[in-house]
């Protein structure tokens, strides 16, 4: 059971979706404290879409590292033994084509249909998509790991975004302080919350309805 | 040859150039610093990114040598950002997998590809769109707003530009490259698709010391190889 609470504990009930084996794109920010609380026998692949698969992270002050090696955020990091390195049209082909097991990433909003929009908010300076509509698009599971609600106290969950979109009905999980939203075809399903929480209030701070399992679990006692 | 004699011989004011690289690694800041010392201008550049200020593609920013950049991504440089903002340079975003694939297919011959990145969002706009009707066994092309019955794919179009420059880790004099770790990033389909290929590298080898097997860009569609810095920094 955690203890945690906040970001730490959307990074430790994100990482318990991480398989061992598994070839996992997370994107720049608080996606990355995931690797801070992997399951206990999990060891992960990081896929960086600028062309490898196996970074392990940043170097540690005094340690060697070479200048070719960069993650997706462009800072330098360092690669594990059998990691791999290929050109950018592979990558995305890898991506695209499924093979990429799961990717994390944040959200200004999503839609009940599980579409994120994540890149742009009209009217301000936008920065671009870089691969965050490719990874969205092709990757088998894709987790949104964000506050339940934005600054100012708005849902991020939403029946239809006001943003432009990254992606159209591509979002599978939705993990918050709050909750874990399951989206499948019958829509979107509340399976688990924080013990710190009510159905009810998760249910006031999201803009969409929710369909509510008979049993929903307790998202700090996720194995 | 000499890194000037090359940007004098293949670039001009309004030339499209590819500038592969991932924010600060396989960038080509030799040639790049090489076209600072010309009066050359009014580019069009299509890169990933713009490097960070100060460095590689940034300059070109910083002395408003750019036009128009087809990018995915302007976020690790606040000068770009600011000059969108201000109209001083023109740009269009296009996904990072999808910008690969139209270089890729630019260099290969291909008319166009079908990809699902950005089917309903503002990625399809202007283009067609194309959705499989599976008992036909056929695509036809739909309108953005009918309704979704099959997957659906973007047409995206080919890339070309009139130059190229190539970052390598190590090149022969002929031309043949090998690129190093995640320096290799765009380089590889980038190179494919120029009328004039320039290649930057940091180590050039005699003919015949790189294996066939690990050159990753054949040398035959290389134009020039000139001297570049040895990468010392991300």
């Amino acid at each position: 059971m955690s203890e945690l609470t906040g970001k730490e504990l959307i990074a430790w009930r994100t990482a318990r979706f991480f398989q061992d084996g598994n070839i996992v794109n997370l994107g720049i920010g608080m996606p990355t404290k995931c690797l801070d609380y992997l399951p206990e026998g999990v060891d992960i692949w990081i896929d960086t879409e600028n062309g490898a698969v196996g970074l392990t992270g940043a170097p540690k002050p005094g340690e060697d590292f070479d200048p070719n090696v960069v993650d997706a955020g462009g800072r330098p990091s360092l690669l594990r033994v059998g990691s791999a390195c290929f050109d950018s049209f592979r990558s995305f082909g890898f991506i695209r084509g499924g093979h990429v097991d799961i990717t994390v990433l944040g959200a200004y909003e999503v839609d009940k249909d599980g579409s994120l929009a994540n890149w742009m908010i009209p009217g301000k300076a936008a920065a671009g998509m870089g691969g965050a509509m490719d990874l969205v698009t092709g990757s088998r599971i894709t987790i949104v790991m964000s506050t339940h609600t934005d600054k100012t106290g708005s849902p991020k969950l939403v029946e239809h975004t006001e943003y432009p979109l990254t992606g159209y009905k591509c979002v599978d999980y939705f993990i918050s302080e709050l909750a874990v939203i399951h989206f499948t075809e019958a829509g979107p399903v509340l399976e688990e919350i924080s013990r710190n929480t009510t159905v009810e209030e998760v249910l006031s701070k999201t803009g969409t309805k929710l369909i509510l399992p008979e049993k929903i679990g307790i998202l700090e006692d996720a194995k | 040859m000499g890194v000037d004699d090359a940007v004098a011989k293949y670039c001009f004011s309004g030339m499209t150039v590819m500038l592969p690289g991932f924010v600060n690694v396989g960038v080509s800041e030799t040639l790049i610093d090489a076209v600072l010392r010309t009066d050359i201008t009014d580019l069009n550049v299509i890169s990933n990114n713009t490097s960070i200020k100060g460095r590689g593609i940034g300059k070109l920013v910083h002395e408003d040598r750019i036009k128009h950049i087809t990018c995915s991504h302007i976020g690790n440089n606040e000068e770009t950002c600011a000059k969108v903002v201000a109209g001083e340079i023109n740009i269009t975003f296009v996904p990072q997998g999808s910008l690969c694939e139209k270089v890729r297919a630019g260099g290969a011959g291909i008319g166009g590809i079908l990809t699902p990145t950005g089917v309903h969002t503002p990625m399809q706009d202007g283009k067609q769109l194309l959705e499989w009707d599976d008992e036909k066994g056929e695509y036809k092309f739909v309108k953005a707003d009918e309704p979704q019955r099959g997957k659906r794919f973007i047409l995206e179009l080919p890339l070309h530009a009139d130059v190229v420059f190539v970052h390598a880790w190590k090149a022969d004099t002929f031309g043949n490259v090998v690129y190093r770790r995640t320096s290799r990033n765009f380089n590889e389909a980038f190179a494919t698709a120029a009328d004039h290929v320039i290649v930057e590298a940091e180590h050039i080898v005699e003919v015949g010391e790189l294996d066939p097997d690990e050159i990753m860009t054949p040398g035959f569609i290389v134009d020039a190889v000139v001297q570049g810095r040895v990468l010392t920094e991300a």
